[in-house]
C-alpha cells in the first residue's frame, strides 16, 4: 500500500484527510502513483499534471525521503520507503506568491 | 416567494448571497471553494438550481464546478480543455509568436433552453461548449481559426474571451468578445465567425480603425432588442442598432469613458449603466468617488447615481464581469468592487446599499430572480 500525503486545497477537492492510500501495480513511479491516485480520486485530473502531456504543473512538487524528485523522469523507481509504505509520497503545493 | 440569488467570484472564493423580492435584508453563504480564483459563476436560465462555477489556481489549474441545488451542495466536473487541432500561434508582448496556451475560464454562459448546455470562455481566447452538463468540452475553433487569429494578442489581464451573449431571438447567433481583438459574432451556432468592430477607435493601436485589435471590456444586450448592444471599451462607450455591424460613440458627459462594466436596465431597454473609471493606468474611479453613471437616452446623457455610495477617499475598480441586474419590478442593480464590497440597488439605481462590505476582491457578479 502506497501512502500520499495531498496539499490542503486537493485534500478539500477530493474530499479525503491529510493522508490516502493507494494501490499501485507493478513499479512504483510517480507516472504509476500519479495514474493510481487519479483513477481513485478523478476529480484530481489535472490538477497536479496536464491531462494529456502528464507534464508536472509548474507550482507542484512531489516529494520522497526528504527528497525533492519534482525533476526525475516519472518512470524513475521511487526510494524503497515510499514502495514499502514506510513513508509518504508528498504531492505538495509550492511555497510561492508574496 | 420571489427572491434574488446573487452569485459573487471572489480572488478568494465564491460567496451567495439571498434576500426576498424586498432586497432589505440579506443571507451570505460563503466562503465556497476558499482559497480559489472564482473567477464567475453563473445560473442556467432553464433551471435555477443549475449553476456553474469557474474554480481556478496558479498552482492547481482550472476546474469547473457544477451545482444541481442552487449552490448548496456542488461537484468538479470536466476539466479538460484541449484546443482543436494544432493550435497555432498569437502575438505575444515583445513581439515574438507565442503558442496558444490554456489557462483558465473566464466566463461560463449557460445557455438558455438546456441546464446541460454551457459555454466556456477561456484565455488563451477561445470559446468551448459543453453539452452534458460539463463533463466533457469541445472547442468551437472556428473562433480561433479567424483568419485573425495569429493577430490577436494579449491585453493587460491576458488573452482572455470574457463576454458570451446568446442571442434570445436567433439559436444561431452568438454574440463574444476577447481583449484584446475585439467583438466577433457567429450566425451559424459557432461554426464560423466574422469581426464587428467596424467603427471602433483605440488610439493605443497602430492603426486606430483596425479591424481586429481592440481592447473591448464588455458588451451587453437587452434581450427584446438582440440587435441593439452596449459596448464599455478600453476607452469609449459605445452602441450598435445593427448587431455589431457598425458601432457609433455615446460616452457624452461621463467623466471618463474608460471602464469595465456595462449593463441594461431589465425593463427600460435604453436605460444603461457602467462605471467609470479614471483610467487605464490608475485603475480606480475618478475623483475618489464610486459613482454609477445611468443613461436613460441610451447613451449619450449620462447622470452621476451616487446615493449611498462613498463620495470621498474611494480608490475601488469595478471588474468587466462584476455587474448585474435582476427582473423584478422594480429592477434591482448589482455590482462588485476590488475592495470585496458588493452594492446592491433595489431601485434601478437610485440609491445603493452594500450587502456584503469584506469580501476578497470581487472578479464576478451574477444575479438570479427566483420565482
Amino acid at each position: 500500500m502506497i501512502r500520499v500525503v495531498l496539499p490542503t486545497h486537493l485534500r478539500t477537492l477530493a474530499r479525503v484527510g491529510r493522508e490516502v492510500q493507494i494501490e499501485v501495480e507493478g513499479r512504483v513511479t510517480q507516472a504509476s502513483i500519479l495514474d493510481a491516485l487519479e483513477a481513485s480520486y478523478p476529480m484530481l485530473r489535472g490538477t497536479m499534471r496536464d491531462h494529456t502531456t502528464h507534464q508536472r504543473r509548474p507550482f507542484v512538487r512531489f516529494f520522497a525521503g526528504q527528497q525533492d524528485l519534482s525533476h526525475d523522469p516519472p518512470d524513475t523507481p521511487l526510494p524503497e520507503v515510499v514502495a514499502t509504505g514506510s513513508e509518504p509520497f508528498l504531492v505538495v503545493g509550492a511555497m510561492a506568491g508574496g | 416567494m420571489t427572491g434574488v440569488r446573487v452569485l459573487v467570484g471572489t480572488k478568494k472564493g465564491a460567496f451567495i448571497l439571498t434576500s426576498d423580492g424586498k432586497r432589505e435584508k440579506w443571507d451570505v453563504n460563503g466562503p465556497h471553494f476558499a482559497g480559489w480564483e472564482m473567477y464567475h459563476l453563473k445560473g442556467s436560465p432553464a433551471d435555477p438550481n443549475r449553476l456553474y462555477a469557474s474554480q481556478t489556481s496558479g498552482w492547481f489549474g482550472q476546474l469547473i464546478q457544477r451545482s444541481n441545488d442552487g449552490g448548496q451542495t456542488w461537484e468538479p466536473v470536466g476539466n479538460q480543455f484541449t484546443y482543436d487541432g494544432v493550435p497555432g500561434t498569437h502575438q505575444w508582448y515583445d513581439g515574438s509568436l507565442k503558442p496558444w496556451e490554456f489557462k483558465r475560464v473566464w466566463h461560463l454562459e449557460p445557455s438558455l433552453n438546456d441546464p446541460d448546455d454551457v459555454y466556456a470562455g477561456v484565455e488563451d481566447a477561445a470559446l468551448f461548449r459543453s453539452k452534458d452538463g460539463g463533463q466533457t468540452w469541445q472547442e468551437l475553433a472556428g473562433l480561433r481559426e479567424h483568419g485573425s487569429g495569429p493577430s490577436w494578442q494579449p491585453g493587460a489581464g491576458g488573452m482572455c474571451l470574457h463576454t458570451i451573449i446568446l442571442d434570445p431571438s436567433n439559436r444561431e447567433r452568438i454574440f463574444i468578445a476577447i481583449s484584446a481583438a475585439g467583438a466577433f459574432r457567429s450566425d451559424d451556432a459557432g461554426q464560423t465567425w466574422r469581426p464587428i468592430n467596424r467603427g471602433l477607435k483605440s488610439e493605443g493601436i497602430p492603426d486606430p480603425n483596425a479591424e481586429v485589435g481592440h481592447c473591448v471590456h464588455h458588451v451587453a444586450m437587452h434581450p427584446s432588442r438582440p440587435g441593439v448592444l452596449f459596448m464599455q471599451k478600453h476607452w469609449d462607450v459605445m452602441r450598435s442598432d445593427d448587431a455589431g455591424d457598425s458601432w457609433h460613440e455615446i460616452s457624452g458627459n461621463l467623466p471618463t469613458d474608460f471602464g469595465f462594466v456595462i449593463d441594461i436596465h431589465a425593463h427600460e431597454p435604453e436605460t444603461v449603466y457602467v462605471v467609470p473609471i479614471k483610467s487605464d493606468s490608475e485603475h480606480f474611479v475618478h475623483d475618489g468617488k464610486l459613482r454609477v453613471y445611468r443613461s436613460r437616452t441610451g447613451g449619450n446623457e449620462w447622470e452621476a447615481l451616487t446615493k449611498g455610495l462613498p463620495q470621498r477617499d474611494c480608490y475601488l475598480n469595478v471588474l468587466r464581469d462584476a455587474m448585474a441586474i435582476d427582473t423584478l419590478d422594480s429592477c434591482g442593480v448589482y455590482f462588485g468592487t476590488s475592495g470585496g464590497q458588493v452594492y446592491a440597488s433595489n431601485n434601478a439605481g437610485d440609491s445603493w446599499s452594500p450587502i456584503v462590505r469584506d469580501l476578497p476582491p470581487v472578479l464576478s457578479v451574477e444575479v438570479q430572480t427566483l420565482p
